[in-house]
């Protein structure tokens, strides 16, 4: 009970944080923050149940580019959009997942697969350079100067409002993550992660229950890849798909702890932290320094520390406490 | 019309089979340390990087001789090797296998960041320029043919070595049964040790090789570090024979793709014909029933 106040005085002081008249910056941070945690959330979905997906960067990039696409060329609001993005991110979870669970590709090699998947969505967004912009990217054409555009075009320049976007997309996403927790799901998928054929001998489907997470995983992590679109307004086949960010995703949810509910949180702003801390101690030069102490320090983790930050924090408080 | 056309896609064809003896020389190393070490180097290709950027500094900064740097080089990627397996590996050898997955991927993002941090985000290289040979109207540079020949050369003696050596012997042995090995007396962990020494050397070769072809930058790995992992997976993981037909195969997806369409369709090609493999045969094409 106490945890619960704790965490709803939070919300509710992070919810009054922008009337305290915060500046650009900061406010910018505190919004990647939000977003970033959120789609870290939506991965842990499947990979604290053993399901470590490198694919979500194609889940990022499906979002991403289906809203920026059909706004400049076909002149469609991401009210419409989105959802259509976030079907086609369902459709390609379905046509790669329900296989791999069906034929039993678990552990390193359905990492592998997805791994493809995320580079295959990356090379289709270089190859379609005509649509696309190849690897300079995209960035949304700016709507009509009509002062209702900003609506139906999603392309609104006020902090504030992306602050609340950014804060309901991660409650959701906590709120998601603890629905599944607390379910039938949650128990049945465990055995699986356990130990499959156990789990299908006592009556669990196994492929039903894994597609189940891997949608819910995917269409949630697309929506963010929208959200992300929308608010930077410039996306490139790096940035939104691809390896790179399909490991960034791991790894911060990694160094977080993927097995509490606010691990991926802390993954995300601790990666942010480290990022934006470097950038502003070193100066722009020091391109890569960022990534290099992050690159030490996630070899630690996994080495020393497999729990992730606040995983360990939790485990250590909890063995202290007696019973 | 029609001849010319032949001519062209015959050239691209046997410029797929030169991508493929590049590609197949990749991934002997990396499955070679899986057969025996069962840890996937996802940092392989930035391994790779690491003795490319060796050999250029030494040659064009330090002024070395050629030959001398590309020993050099060798020499590094058998000490990058080694110490990889000492200090990243050997801690996490008992963990779970997506753990050891994840801790050499965080090497890859150590090593890319050490690069550009080192040697900046610049494209570097050697100015070695050599002369392309004709071959009726078909061209081929010599640097491909070069890089063909020493992969093949390369994959043989690796080959020999397994069939024929005491070592290779214990490595092959390792490779299917770790459990009776240390009762026989072997002791495994030098056996890991050499097998990763051995794959270092396998890097080094390979990074001479690449560095005579394509320019340097700190993104290098990622443009053929996915494609090596899929071939041996598509080989099936630790078959070495496998993951050279996986190599010719995957070549020659880039190699015509890239003909009728443009590099990265044949890419595309290939990844969605691995995954739809994959869903066929999920321990890989050439995998022992399990």
């Amino acid at each position: 009970m106490n945890r619960q106040m704790l965490f709803a005085a939070v919300v509710a002081m992070l919810a009054l944080a922008p009337l305290l008249g915060l500046g650009a910056y900061p406010m910018h941070l505190v919004i990647t923050a939000l977003l970033w945690s959120f789609i870290y959330t939506c991965w842990s979905l499947m990979g604290r149940l053993g399901l470590v997906s490198f694919g979500h960067g194609a889940f990022i990039g499906v979002g991403a580019y289906t809203v920026v696409l059909a706004w400049n060329f076909l002149g469609w609001s991401p009210w419409l959009s989105a959802p259509i993005a976030v079907l086609l991110a369902l459709a390609l979870a379905a046509l790669v997942g329900w296989p791999c669970f069906r034929f039993g590709i678990i552990g390193h090699y359905f990492a592998i697969v997805t791994l493809a998947l995320s580079e295959v969505v990356r090379l289709l967004i270089i190859a379609l350079r005509d649509w696309t912009g190849g690897t300079l990217g995209i960035t949304p054409k700016p709507p009509p100067a009509d002062p209702s555009a900003a609506w139906w075009s999603l392309q609104i320049a006020d902090k504030q409002v992306w602050f609340y976007v950014a804060l309901v997309a991660w409650l959701i996403g906590l709120a998601v993550w603890r629905w599944l927790d607390r379910s039938m799901q949650r128990s049945a998928l465990d055995a699986i992660s356990e130990d499959e054929e156990a789990a299908a001998s006592i009556g669990i489907d196994v492929t039903r229950r894994k597609l189940a997470v891997t949608l819910l995983s995917a269409g949630l992590t697309c929506m963010g890849g929208v959200l992300y679109a929308l608010y930077q307004r410039y996306i490139n086949p790096e940035t939104v798909a691809g390896l790179t960010l399909s490991l960034q995703i791991v790894f911060g949810v990694i160094a977080g702890g993927m097995s509490v509910m606010l691990g991926p949180t802390v993954g995300s702003v601790l990666l942010l932290a480290m990022s934006e801390g470097l950038r502003l101690a070193l100066g722009n030069d020091a391109i890569g320094i960022d990534r290099f102490v992050y690159g030490a320090l996630l070899v630690v983790f996994i080495i020393y520390m497999p729990r992730g930050i606040l995983g360990q924090a939790l485990h250590k408080l909890r063995r202290k406490k007696p019973g | 019309m029609s001849k010319i056309f032949d001519i062209f896609f015959l050239e691209a064809a046997l410029n797929g089979v030169l991508l493929g003896g590049l590609l197949a020389l990749l991934s002997v190393g990396l499955n070679l340390v899986f057969g025996v070490v069962e840890v996937i180097w996802v940092c392989y290709a930035e391994l790779i990087m690491v003795v490319m950027y060796c050999i250029w500094w030494l040659y064009v900064v330090a002024l070395w001789p050629l030959p001398a740097a590309f020993a050099a080089g060798i020499a590094v990627g058998m000490v990058l090797g080694i110490v990889l397996h000492q200090f990243i590996i050997k801690p996490v050898l008992n963990a779970e296998p997506i753990n050891q997955l994840l801790v050499t991927g965080g090497v890859l993002f150590f090593l890319q960041a050490l690069a550009s941090v080192v040697f900046g985000i610049d494209y570097r290289n050697l100015g070695v320029r050599m002369p392309s040979l004709s071959l009726g109207e078909m061209q081929f540079s010599s640097a491909r043919l070069l890089t063909f020949g020493v992969a093949v050369a390369a994959i043989i003696g690796t080959w020999v070595f397994l069939q024929r050596s005491y070592l290779g012997t214990a490595i092959r042995a390792i490779g299917q049964d770790r459990s009776v090995m240390p009762l026989l007396g072997v002791d495994p962990s030098r056996i890991y040790v050499f097998t990763s020494a051995l794959g270092g050397v396998l890097v080094g070769l390979a990074g001479c090789l690449l560095v005579l072809q394509y320019d340097v930058h700190p993104a290098i790995g990622l443009s053929f570090g996915p494609l090596i992992f899929l071939i041996c997976v598509l080989g099936g993981l630790g078959n070495l024979l496998g993951g050279l037909a996986a190599s010719f195969l995957f070549a020659q997806f880039i190699s015509l793709g890239g003909f009728f369409l443009q590099v990265e369709w044949g890419q595309v090609m290939a990844f969605v014909f691995f995954i739809l493999v994959m869903f066929w045969r999920p321990r890989g094409l050439f995998a022992k029933n399990s």
